[in-house]
């Protein structure tokens, strides 16, 4: 029989180990939940106290890396209706992380109220560390700080009115079969991106209103119920010689009538669709609802992170300075840090566009520069904040105010796209080779600024989709409208399956026409007609 | 304000509706997949999961997206190191990746073909589909027999793997109190108190103690000897004291089979006869597999000879000659006779040919199987596996082979025998339904089983 005991070779070392220890957070790899508790006091403490966030109040879950694995497939929620491309991308992260190709998040956070971050139990203390910072401080302030967050999307109701889509999908797969939701989630999905407005932003769904208005849609559709209209006869035809004055005004009136042109062609088909039962109009509107919450996050991907990034490294750092972590738990956090914020350059093999997390937290620690340290280019370059000795206010503003693409317009300094040595290209179609147009120097730092912004900006990386026009009186044609921009078309093989999809539900014949953006001519156009099967495989 | 959840005890698999779906929606793929799979698989191993590839434009999501090339477009990249404006580059080919390549494909996701695992149940509820299996037997199937290993108690003997610390401590800690064991801290009690005396002694001028100090000296002595004997006569931990887990293995009545495959491998025989021969095989070994808990599989070949050979070589290698079956029964017999005594072994065979013999061999094949083979088979399986739409033109009796006819008149007299034309995979349970049916009677009547 042994008896475990520790022993320290130094007894010097070890008084003063001894008392060391007692004032660090926590020792070691392991966590239970009193550490993770006094941890999470002491980063809310510099969070609140020393940056003066405003998050929302935080629910920190620990779960195991199969529930992480669930969580990734259902797009990171943790209540989603159940569609068999959640389980594609299951199946696929599920082989990815059993062959070792791929690890696992550290977290998921969702937006709501509490805010929601998922650790996982394999975690280290110091990664729980990192990860609460992270996700419960980071992303949460800016969950609840960022303009585009607070108009569109509606954190306190997001779980329950998930909790309503899931039901509402699974009483219609119960009552109409797998088949058919299947085949109306299919093409709601394919027109995700074209679900969102980008322009008017929606009210915010409310759940007791939601269950209303399904209800009346479905008791209007009962009590106006006539078997009668079915007997009536066609409209007469249109007569020949209405003169070209009355016909424009015609079209102007329909197209008034329908609010077009509508770029949100899911919003369109769901209001306007002419044979759509009300449950499918239900499943279009609850895909909308889902793509539109995330619409917000897509444009603020980049500033998100380096929110996130810089906050946990002023916490960690901050934590380090008080005594309350050791060395070693910092050398193990910048090990984690470097990797997350690590950029690689353009012909290395690990390069896939920019990092957002690396690109994030190099502008929050240069703008941090900025307002500390200024140098003389940065005072003529920012002269609202250069030198302001006030980083964290000034972060939290642009935080705020500011989505990817205006926030890099912004602040982007020539000297982090020296450090970065960023360059641009440009690749003209009618060229047979690349050009590059500026590089990081003098005349190129605004160009190259420019060219940045607008690669982070969705509407641009978006194709623009409008739907134009509707044959009323003839065979109900629906018209919809790609504006091409420097001669970019639109994948082909993609667009006439998802034009399948559009007649689908619309039920009759669709034109897809490409129109220049500046001569405004019709460049091509792709028909898909009713009595085509269905384009899907 | 801070909840901590602990979630790690909620369901897991919350992802198992969305993975269904999935594969109801790669039905098709998933099907081809497997068949694949089969034809490639040892007959042996056809009841494990098994991961497959299934190509990913089937389970194309798509969109409306621009597409990667052509127009005009600019992007910025990170890492110049010699560019200066007005430069060169030749357009890099190939998809993307390289130096050009900042955009990814919009979704991130390529056409890449899709691999995953497939369980063993869901392997085996595609195999089985389209042999029409009743939906009772699948399950009954895909039921593994194993042995269950289960606590038993607490023996005397085992490994020392197996010791419980427990049980042995508290015998030890009971023999230790009951033969009453001196502690360690008695003896250092004993010595300090002997040391002090002799201290004592050597302080005094004379360098001796005074008379009782003498005596209880010596009593002490004696007293730590004594103690110092009990310690060690009476051990720590006694081989008596020592309890181990024990397990058993919690069996089923299992005993082991062979199994005989008989191929006809002559050119007459088609790819597509061979396939279908294969999945009888298979279905075979798994209903053995289910019944036993080993089974061993010979491969006997034959054209105008036959000759044992391995898996491989006898779904694959092609051989030429004309068709003499009685080899095929002659090389069984041999084997059976060599290898595999009758009362140790449950054999079965099954035999897929196409039903041509040469045609003064058919006397003999009956001959071999009514005297050497039945009699020790539990059941002997003959398939012909016929062409489709020869199958239609002979539906009745009338297209017998020469086989056929030979072996008909032995299925009459011989439960044990049973023989079917099989044109479809579809075609092939019937012949396990009989299969099935007759080791229920057979059981009646005492099998080896």
């Amino acid at each position: 029989m042994t008896k475990q005991s520790t022993t320290k070779s130094d007894p010097a070392q070890k008084t003063a180990a001894a008392s060391a220890a007692s004032e660090f957070l926590f020792t070691g790899a392991d966590w239970d939940f009193d550490t993770l508790k006094t941890t999470y006091d002491a980063i809310e403490d510099i969070a609140i106290n020393e940056l003066k966030l405003n998050v929302y109040p935080n629910q920190v879950e620990v779960i195991t890396s199969e529930q992480m694995l669930d969580a990734y497939s259902s797009i990171g929620m943790p209540l989603m209706y159940h569609h068999w491309s959640f389980g594609k991308r299951f199946v696929r992260d599920d082989v990815m992380y059993r062959k070792g190709f791929q690890g696992l998040a550290y977290e998921i956070v969702i937006n709501s109220n509490p805010c929601i971050s998922y650790v996982m139990e394999e975690n280290t203390i110091v990664m729980q560390a990192l990860v609460m910072a992270h996700a419960a401080f980071g992303h949460n302030h800016f969950f609840k700080n960022n303009y585009l967050f607070k108009q569109w999307t509606d954190a306190e109701g997001i779980l329950d009115y998930l909790q309503f889509a899931k039901r509402y999908i699974a009483k219609c797969e119960d009552r109409f079969g797998f088949d058919a939701v299947e085949r109306v989630l299919d093409a709601a999905h394919a027109l995700m991106e074209q679900g969102v407005n980008r322009y008017s932003h929606p009210e915010k769904p409310n759940l007791a209103a939601e269950l209303e208005r399904e209800r009346e849609r479905a008791k209007y559709e009962d009590e106006t119920y006539n078997d009668l209209w079915r007997t009536l006869p066609q409209a007469e035809k249109d007569d020949e010689d209405l003169d070209e004055m009355r016909r424009k005004i015609r079209v102007e009136e329909r197209r008034a009538q329908f609010g077009l042109p509508e770029e949100n062609l899911l919003y369109f088909l769901e209001k306007n669709a002419p044979s759509l039962q009300a449950w499918e109009r239900e499943i279009l509107r609850i895909v909308r609802n889902i793509g539109q919450y995330f619409y917000p996050q897509k444009q603020t991907k980049m500033m998100n992170e380096g929110c996130a990034c810089y906050v946990h490294y002023a916490i960690m750092n901050s934590l380090y300075d008080k005594g309350l972590i050791s060395e070693g738990a910092m050398m193990e956090f910048i090990d984690y840090h470097s990797g997350v914020v690590f950029q690689a350059d353009y012909n290395d093999k690990r390069y896939s566009g920019f990092n957002p997390y690396a690109l994030g937290f190099a502008m929050m620690q240069d703008i941090h520069r900025i307002c500390v340290d200024p140098t003389d280019e940065d005072r003529e370059w920012f002269p609202d904040i250069a030198g302001n000795g006030e980083p964290v206010e000034t972060l939290k503003d642009a935080w705020a105010h500011y989505r990817d693409e205006s926030f890099i317009l912004q602040f982007l300094s020539p000297k982090l796209m020296r450090d970065m040595r960023m360059f641009l290209i440009d690749d003209l179609g009618s060229n047979p080779h690349l050009e590059v147009a500026a590089i990081h120097d003098e005349n190129g730092y605004r160009r190259v600024r420019r060219a940045l912004a607008r690669m982070h900006d969705v509407s641009v990386r978006e194709p623009d989709m409008q739907v134009v026009d509707v044959d009323l009186r003839g065979n109900r044609q629906l018209y919809i409208q790609h504006t091409e921009h420097d001669g970019i078309r639109l994948e082909k093989s993609e667009a006439k399956m998802t034009l399948g999809y559009i007649g689908q539900l619309w039920g009759y014949g669709v034109t897809l026409q490409a129109i220049d953006n500046e001569s405004g001519e019709v460049l091509h156009e792709m028909n898909y007609k009713p009595d085509d099967l269905p384009q899907g495989p | 304000m801070l909840y901590i959840v602990d979630r790690r005890k909620n369901p897991k698999g919350k992802s198992l509706g969305n993975r269904q779906r999935f594969m109801r929606r790669a039905k098709a793929q998933i099907k081809r997949a497997v068949e694949d799979t089969i034809r490639t698989r040892g007959i042996t191993d056809i009841s494990s999961g098994d991961s497959i590839t299934i190509p990913g434009k089937t389970l194309h999501e798509p969109g409306f997206h621009h597409t990667r090339r052509g127009g005009d477009r600019n992007y910025v990249l990170p890492g110049n190191k010699k560019f200066v404006p007005g430069d060169r580059v030749a357009r890099p080919q190939g998809d993307d990746g390289g130096a050009g390549g900042s955009k990814a494909s919009p979704d991130g996701e390529g056409e890449d073909d899709f691999q995953f695992t497939l369980s063993r149940d869901e392997f085996l509820d595609i195999f089985f589909e389209d042999l029409e299996l009743p939906d009772l037997l699948k399950k009954s199937l895909k039921q593994t027999t194993a042995f269950r290993t289960a606590r038993a108690g607490f023996s005397s003997d085992g490994t020392p793997a197996n010791l419980s610390l427990v049980r042995t401590m508290r015998n030890s800690l009971a023999r230790r109190i009951g033969l009453r064991r001196p502690k360690t801290q008695e003896i250092r009690d004993l010595e300090d108190k002997i040391s002090a005396l002799q201290a004592k002694a050597e302080k005094r001028p004379s360098g001796k103690l005074t008379k009782p100090d003498e005596e209880t000296l010596h009593a002490l002595l004696a007293d730590l000897e004594e103690t110092k004997r009990r310690m060690k006569a009476i051990p720590f931990i006694d081989p008596i004291d020592t309890r181990f887990n024990q397990f058993q293995q919690i069996p089923d009545p299992n005993t082991q089979a062979v199994m005989f495959c008989l191929m006809d491998v002559s050119g007459s025989m088609s790819e597509q006869m061979k396939e279908l021969a294969k999945r009888f095989f298979m279905l075979l070994h798994l209903f053995l597999h289910r019944r036993y808990e080993h089974v061993d599989v010979v491969f006997i070949r034959h054209t105008s000879r036959a000759s044992e050979v391995d898996e491989e070589t006898f779904f694959y290698s092609r051989e030429t000659g004309g068709t003499i079956v009685s080899t095929a029964l002659d090389e069984m017999k041999r084997v059976l006779k060599d290898r595999y005594p009758v009362d140790q072994w449950n054999i079965y065979a099954a035999q897929a040919s196409d039903g041509d013999n040469y045609s003064n061999d058919g006397v003999k094949c009956t001959a071999l199987l009514a005297e050497d083979l039945l009699p020790k088979c539990q059941y002997y399986a003959y398939i012909e596996i016929t062409d489709e739409r020869e199958a239609e033109i002979f539906s009745s009796t009338e297209g017998e082979t020469a086989l056929w006819k030979a072996y008909a008149p032995v299925a009459r007299t011989n439960p044990r025998f049973a023989l079917k034309r099989v044109t479809k995979a579809a075609d092939i349970f019937p012949v396990f339904r009989e299969l099935f049916a007759k080791n229920r009677a057979e059981k009646l009547s005492g099998a080896k089983v």
